[in-house]
């Protein structure tokens, strides 16, 4: 009996910087499990090699920045059983998201010599808003070993472990003493998507929140401590507009911190 | 509730130098002892493994309030003058990740494999504070007894060599005395330590708790311990008991929170609280885990982990059509219920030790003594308290 076809993996990039599946190469030490237990029908940062879809699992990075990748996204659902975004442009916008609190075509006449050549939407969207999104996976970029533990899930029809709580859960269990307690130093942590493994509290650093709100971030509580902590309206702002102003969250808690 | 009974001295003490306490050290070591002790890491007093006197914070101190954690330097070069740190008991006795099996599959067939034989780690704490024995013992209550005894916490409670230090400088979040599991240390260690640093010299009061106690005392240089030491070590308890930092007050505190689940005091606490779970993962008796089983990319190998898990996520309450504890109001409600009053019901005692740990270590200083007393003015005024007067510590 000839073995069963691999599922065929595929890795699609819409706005972003590549470093989310730049992640899936980085896996050096199970990149060969990886090609041993899917087939890569698509990554061109990988490989030229097409296979034709449809596609059992597609990783979608980067944000809808464009009409033709407004377009483009149905195309890559259509042709994808399951569809799982990476990365906080996929999931939230990402950095670019910035845009949406500012005027583009303001911003394209400073930036480019000929401005009427740019074609741009006036925002930058998570792939959640244009289509169905199976599963997102948070970060910027994401965590490879979490990377790798949703694609073993969904080849093995599982739910993944990936915990939405606070990083403080993570600090906690690898015994790394508070930043925020012991040194006063604003942290992010306590309203942030846990999955990085609190690298900057283990370096004696606040969270930045590259991964984004975690599942009920009380962001008003925390804004309030960190002004108590000495942060002006300017510092408390630029915290909730960085890698995810595009979540509501984030969004409407930067927007209590506008100047005036 | 239990209350205080006044822990009695043991009838023979006795007195080792400061000069001499590294042969305590070099004793254990020798007994083939992972020594851990106080340790300064990251900017906090916390259990790390140690070699010698040099390993410790000699003469720090820590300054704790709500959210807030420094360490200072103490009026002396004392070894033990500071408070409960981020880490307790549990941290050893309880690891935050432990597997529980692996597994391996082919063509259908599932095995469990066998588990690689361990030799349990055998460790002597140094520096065990009262509150820290009386949360072990809670936590031995839930691992150790009824039908299903949890065989690694059993490995590493019986093989854990306990010196307890009587407490001498509390914290400002330290609220022992009120929970009566404090400041004087419950007699379920090996051997207990006050440290005495004044005009007549630095040393220890030492009380023997068992037969390996007194093993490791015989090969430390100690005679029996004058009335004036001892008198000096009361004092020091005393002086600790004088010296809490906060008091909560237990009357009839069981009806009075069951009384309450629909108190408007939630609502407020809810404001503040950032669900973050810190307080339940400093606090000595949350024992609450979560399992994760996980496959690798062929499949072919399974793993079953526990790991620490707090009520204030949102998967912790989720059961079938979703999480049962949406709220922020619900989820503090249901610890802090848990902690002082349903604990009872199902344990026998309080689930709160005292030892003020989620009060430093919540990032926005929520204070459990503080939302207590609040509770009971609310219910007293029959109405809420002006905002001012609720965020008294905001």
């Amino acid at each position: 009996m000839a073995p069963a076809p691999k599922p065929k993996l595929a890795v699609w990039k819409f706005a972003s910087c590549d470093g989310c599946q730049l992640s899936l190469l980085d896996c050096e030490d199970e990149l060969l499990a990886v090609a041993d237990a899917v087939e890569i029908a698509y990554f061109p940062e990988a490989t030229r090699a097409v296979v034709k879809g449809p596609d059992d699992l597609s990783l979608v990075e980067g944000s809808i920045t464009t009409q033709h990748d407004a377009a483009r996204i149905h195309q890559v659902r259509k042709s994808s059983k399951r569809l799982v975004t990476i990365g906080a442009c996929a999931t939230a916008g990402g950095i670019q998201a910035l845009r949406n609190f500012a005027d583009v075509s303001e911003y394209t006449k400073y930036v480019y010599a000929n401005p009427s050549y740019i074609s741009t939407l006036a925002t930058s969207t998570p792939i959640s808003r244009h289509v169905y999104v199976d599963f997102e996976l948070q970060g910027c970029p994401i965590n490879k070993t979490q990377l790798l533990e949703v694609i073993s899930a969904f080849v093995h029809g599982r739910k993944p472990n990936i915990a939405s709580h606070s990083v403080c859960i993570e600090c906690k269990r690898s015994g790394t003493p508070c930043v925020m307690v012991t040194q006063g130093t604003p942290c992010m942590g306590p309203i942030t998507h846990a999955g990085c493994g609190s690298i900057c509290p283990s370096y004696g650093r606040g969270c930045y929140s590259c991964f984004g709100p975690m599942e009920t971030p009380n962001t008003a509580s925390l804004a309030k401590w960190f002004e108590k902590l000495g942060d002006d309206r300017a510092a408390v702002l630029r915290k909730f507009r960085t890698f995810y102003s595009g979540k509501e969250a984030y969004r409407k808690e930067s927007g209590r911190h506008e100047p005036g | 509730m239990e209350h205080r009974a006044g822990i009695e001295w043991s009838a023979q003490t006795s007195y080792v130098a400061r000069a001499d306490f590294n042969a305590l050290i070099d004793a254990l070591l020798n007994h083939g002892y992972i020594v851990v002790g106080p340790t300064i890491r990251d900017g906090a007093i916390v259990f790390g493994e140690v070699q010698s006197d040099r390993d410790f914070p000699v003469g720090a101190t820590d300054v704790q309030d709500g959210g807030k954690y420094r360490i200072g330097e103490h009026t002396a070069p004392t070894l033990f003058s500071f408070a409960a740190s981020p880490h307790s008991l549990k941290t050893y006795l309880y690891p935050s990740r432990s597997l529980l099996y692996s597994a391996h599959g082919s063509s259908g067939n599932f095995a469990v494999d066998a588990p690689a034989p361990q030799t349990p780690a055998r460790y002597a704490f140094i520096g065990v504070r009262s509150c820290d024995l009386h949360a072990m013992n809670l936590q031995d209550k839930v691992f150790l007894e009824g039908a299903y005894v949890d065989p690694g916490y059993k490995h590493r409670r019986e093989n854990a060599f306990l010196i307890a230090v009587n407490c001498g400088k509390p914290a400002g979040t330290c609220f022992c005395v009120s929970m009566g599991t404090g400041p004087k240390a419950p007699p379920l260690f090996d051997l207990a330590l006050t440290e005495i640093c004044d005009d007549s010299g630095h040393y220890f009061v030492v009380e023997c708790g068992s037969a390996q106690g007194s093993a490791i005392l015989a090969c430390v240089p100690h005679r029996p311990a004058e009335a004036t030491e001892l008198h000096a070590a009361q004092e020091v308890v005393r002086g600790a008991e004088r010296a809490m930092g906060r008091k909560l007050d237990t009357t009839d505190i069981k009806e009075l929170l069951y009384r309450n689940a629909e108190s408007p005091r939630w609502e407020k606490v809810a404001d503040r609280c950032l669900s973050c779970a810190n307080c339940t993962m400093v606090c000595p008796t949350c024992f609450c885990s979560t399992v994760e089983d996980t496959t690798d990319l062929t499949g072919a190998h399974a793993e079953r982990w526990r790991v620490w898990d707090s009520c204030f996520t949102i998967d912790f309450s989720h059961i079938h059509g979703g999480s049962v504890r949406k709220s922020g109001s619900s989820r503090y409600r249901h610890w802090i219920t848990h902690k002082l009053a349903s604990w009872q019901d199902q344990f026998g005692a309080s689930g709160c030790v005292g030892c003020g740990r989620c009060v430093t270590w919540c990032p926005v200083g929520i204070d459990i003594t503080e939302e207590i007393a609040i509770l009971r003015q609310t219910e007293t005024d029959h109405e809420t308290l002006p905002e001012e007067q609720g965020n008294a510590r905001d």
